[in-house]
């Protein structure tokens, strides 16, 4: 109670905060519109040269790429950590978080929300309905319960990784670019894995497991049965992965001696 | 002068100082340059060219495209923006030195670091392990040298003009994320330009985003040939002599209307 109060407290604070520059809150989500418009682009553009990508037709890789969305901007919302090294190692911020009586990890996800990216959870549903309608896919009851939890496991698997890079920072204290670079990384898991050769599909599997964002759950919706094992993994392997990162990252506290000031 | 080849080698040292980043960064490059090879593997299937490429071609073209990158991209604009949001800006600008031009020097010191440190090591991975073709053709190499550096100069100045855009707006992040995205795309990082259709082919060619990136991959690839190089050069030497215009003339607004947030 007292944490969910507290997230409260902090977003209707964010709120007063970004209104005060509203119109860099305005570009700002024009710039998330068009990040989604340049990879919508990619795959109109690909598929003007092409037919089939491995056997899966453009409206096929839209809609995987619309349910990519939907956790990723969860994901974006909530666990803007890429500049923890830098924020709150490098610059000594850490020390200030851990004086406070709530989860380290906690107080970071509120003070760096963003919320205005759960604009994307609008576009990538929206980006589904189309491709679903234009495939002809059934719609049915449990539909919206098994799309809930497959989201909510790739948002676990998203957050998981970049938690236990983050991590990583409390053993090494020096600057590191890993986590900007790894988003690019994250794309892979949109495409059909098949299309990889083994070593990339097992990586994108087990090791950063981005397929259980996009293909994955995706091939669910799209009646693709050869995946739905994978497919129902994807909350267990949310849960794993989130359970990793919080492991390494009390680990990681209990080693933290404060690097700055 | 020698001031701002200081600026340069203390960048440089900066960078070095820094060094799980150049072997995560080789390591991270190594796999998104593999992750497109594949990706543009399965778009050819069975075809033998797209728009004149050929499928090494195309997957040369990606991965000097993104080695490139590694040159001509810098964080100057952010690095402006928080200096002016903080307000340090105001004691740089009664340095005896040009602010602009230090920064200028700081994106270079940083961007010949990771040719050497980064894209050298990381194409010569690259190269022992997927069938890309190098060009053992010298004047190519020259002129991509060339190429690369414009891509620099135009790159840093839309930077500039980024990052001095905060004295006007006082708060940018979103504008810095927007041109980020809006130069992945139109500079031709992500496919080349030949590949859109026509008319946003003819919308770009009117824009400075393909100096950053069409024009030294597709030289490189030897996708332009006798005339086209030199084509695309001048439209490079073009950009960045015009892009100093409006650089000056902001600069010169922002002077007067500095207002300094905090510090």
């Amino acid at each position: 109670m007292f944490y969910i109060s507290i997230f409260f407290r902090y977003a209707s604070q964010y709120m007063k905060t970004r209104m005060s520059y509203r119109s860099d809150l305005v570009v700002e989500i024009v710039s998330d519109l068009l990040f989604q418009a340049v990879n919508l682009i990619f795959i109109l553009v690909v598929f003007s040269h092409t037919n089939l990508l491995a056997g899966w037709s453009r409206e096929e890789i839209i809609f995987i790429y619309g349910f990519f969305l939907v956790p990723y901007a969860i994901f974006s919302s909530f666990f803007n950590i890429w500049d923890f090294n830098e924020r709150y190692i490098v610059k000594g911020e850490m020390d200030r978080v851990l004086t406070r009586p709530i989860h380290s990890l906690f107080q970071i996800i509120i003070e760096r929300m963003e919320l205005e990216s759960l604009f994307g959870v609008i576009t990538g549903v929206a980006i589904m309905f189309y491709a679903g309608s234009q495939l002809g896919l059934p719609f049915m009851w449990y539909h919206p319960f098994v799309f809930l939890l497959m989201v909510s496991g790739g948002a676990l698997i998203y957050a998981g990784i970049f938690i236990s890079l983050a991590s990583i920072s409390f053993w090494s204290d020096s600057k590191t670019d890993i986590l900007p670079m790894m988003y690019n990384i994250g794309n892979y898991g949109r495409y059909p894995v098949d299309i990889y050769n083994q070593v990339i599909r097992f990586v994108l599997t087990w090791i950063l497991p981005f397929a259980f964002v996009g293909v994955y759950p995706a091939a669910f919706f799209l009646q693709r049965s050869e995946w739905y094992t994978y497919a129902f993994l994807t909350p267990v392997m949310g849960i794993i992965f989130l359970s990793i990162a919080i492991l390494l990252w009390n680990e990681g506290v209990k080693r933290y001696r404060g690097a700055g000031n | 002068m020698s001031m701002y080849v200081e600026m340069i080698r203390i960048r440089f040292l900066m960078m070095l100082a820094y060094r799980t980043n150049y072997y995560s960064g080789i390591l991270i490059y190594s796999i998104n340059i593999g992750a497109y090879y594949f990706l543009w593997q399965a778009i050819y299937g069975a075809q033998d060219s797209i728009q004149g490429l050929s499928v090494t071609q195309m997957t040369t073209y990606i991965a000097v495209a993104w080695m490139a990158r590694a040159f001509y991209f810098n964080n100057i604009d952010r690095e402006i923006s928080q200096e002016i949001q903080e307000g340090k800006v105001a004691v740089e600008m009664i340095r005896p030195y040009s602010y602009l031009g230090v920064k200028t020097m700081q994106g270079l010191g940083e961007g010949i670091f990771r040719l050497l440190f980064f894209s050298v090591p990381g194409m010569v991975v690259i190269w022992l392990v997927l069938p890309l073709e190098f060009t053992s053709n010298v004047s190519t190499w020259l002129l991509f040298a060339l190429s690369l550096l414009f891509a620099f100069i135009v790159n840093t100045q839309l930077n500039l003009i980024t990052g001095i855009l905060t004295f006007f707006l006082l708060y940018n992040t979103g504008l810095i994320r927007a041109k980020r995205v809006v130069i992945d795309l139109f500079s031709g990082l992500l496919l080349p330009i030949s590949f859109y259709p026509l008319w946003a082919q003819q919308v770009m060619a009117f824009l400075p985003f393909q100096s950053i990136s069409y024009i030294p991959s597709m030289i490189f690839t030897e996708g332009f040939e006798g005339s086209e190089i030199y084509v695309a050069l001048a439209t490079q030497l073009f950009w960045s002599i015009l892009l100093f215009i409006p650089i000056q003339l902001m600069w010169m607004l922002a002077k007067k209307r500095l207002i300094v947030q905090g510090g």
